[in-house]
């Protein structure tokens, strides 16, 4: 399998390590969230038969952590992006 | 107080820098290099490329490197470079930069974190396609990377079709030689 990191180009999945659900970037905020909203962000996910926002990170590379969405029944990687892109594009980061 | 005085050794352990030749490759440990890895601090890149400039230190794009007249560097990460500088005046090139960049970026000495091997010779793929997967056949010179060599996290750069640089870790130097070595005599 090929992920095709954003800045690198191609890249051997081996170099990866692989996290999980995307949706981990989303940690409700500690001092507002309720107990449910936490129990949820720590133990619920989703888990499609198709396309699945997950986190990777390039271990054996540059170190970035990646946001790939992958096909999870054909394993076609649809789309690439950085976490930190995706994560200040969601006001999660200062 | 006694005095003490230490004696310097290399990542080998030796008094002077391991030169190997194997085939049609020379293998060199390098101790004449000062490293320092310098990290943009948020939002202040244009200050940093405004004093990197002046500095005369070169900071290249993803996946690459670049030399200057005293200071060359590769880059590492997303707004991360190491910068590269002869030992013998830059021995503590932290506070050689640190004057140049103030608070714009995080400059950390590295000289001791690493070892770093020059392999010269022609034919350096054949040697790689064993080591690494990184393609080195298919890179243009000047080409930086991390991979992965002998369980080791290692930088590679690839300074022209018969020079390559590698950067591994200096506690583990002796592992990285060996599995350079072996690799060389295998590929004869």
């Amino acid at each position: 399998m090929i992920i095709h990191h954003p800045i690198l180009g191609p890249r051997d999945a081996q170099e990866f390590v692989y996290l999980g659900d995307a949706s981990l970037i989303g940690r409700p905020d500690g001092m507002t969230a309720s107990i449910e909203e936490f129990h949820n962000y720590t133990y619920l996910r989703d888990n499609p038969a198709g396309a699945h926002r997950e986190l990777w990170y390039h271990e054996q590379g540059d170190r970035s952590w990646l946001v790939v969405t992958r096909n999870t029944v054909t394993h076609e990687i649809l789309q690439v992006e950085l976490a930190r892109d995706v994560a200040r594009a969601e006001g999660r980061s200062k | 107080m006694p005095d003490f005085i230490l004696k310097p050794i290399t990542a080998l352990g030796h008094d002077a820098p391991e030169v190997d030749t194997v085939g049609p490759w020379t293998i060199t440990e390098r101790a004449d290099i000062a490293l320092a890895s310098l990290a943009l601090r948020r939002g202040r890149l244009g200050d940093v490329q405004t004093s990197a400039a002046a500095a005369g230190v070169p900071l290249p794009p993803a996946g690459a490197s670049a030399s200057g007249a005293i200071y060359s560097a590769f880059w590492m990460t997303p707004e991360m470079w190491m910068v590269e500088a002869p030992y013998a005046s830059h021995e503590d090139i932290r506070a050689h930069l640190l004057p140049a960049f103030g608070d714009a970026a995080s400059i950390t000495e590295q000289t001791d974190a690493w070892v770093r091997f020059d392999l010269a010779g022609t034919g350096l793929e054949r040697l790689f396609e064993r080591l690494s997967n990184f393609d080195l056949a298919k890179a243009p010179a000047g080409a930086a990377t991390r991979t992965v060599m002998e369980h080791l996290g290692c930088y590679l750069i690839k300074r022209s079709d018969t020079l390559v640089t590698i950067y591994g870790p200096r506690s583990s130097a002796q592992s990285l030689h060996h599995a350079l070595i072996v690799a060389a005599q295998s590929v004869l």
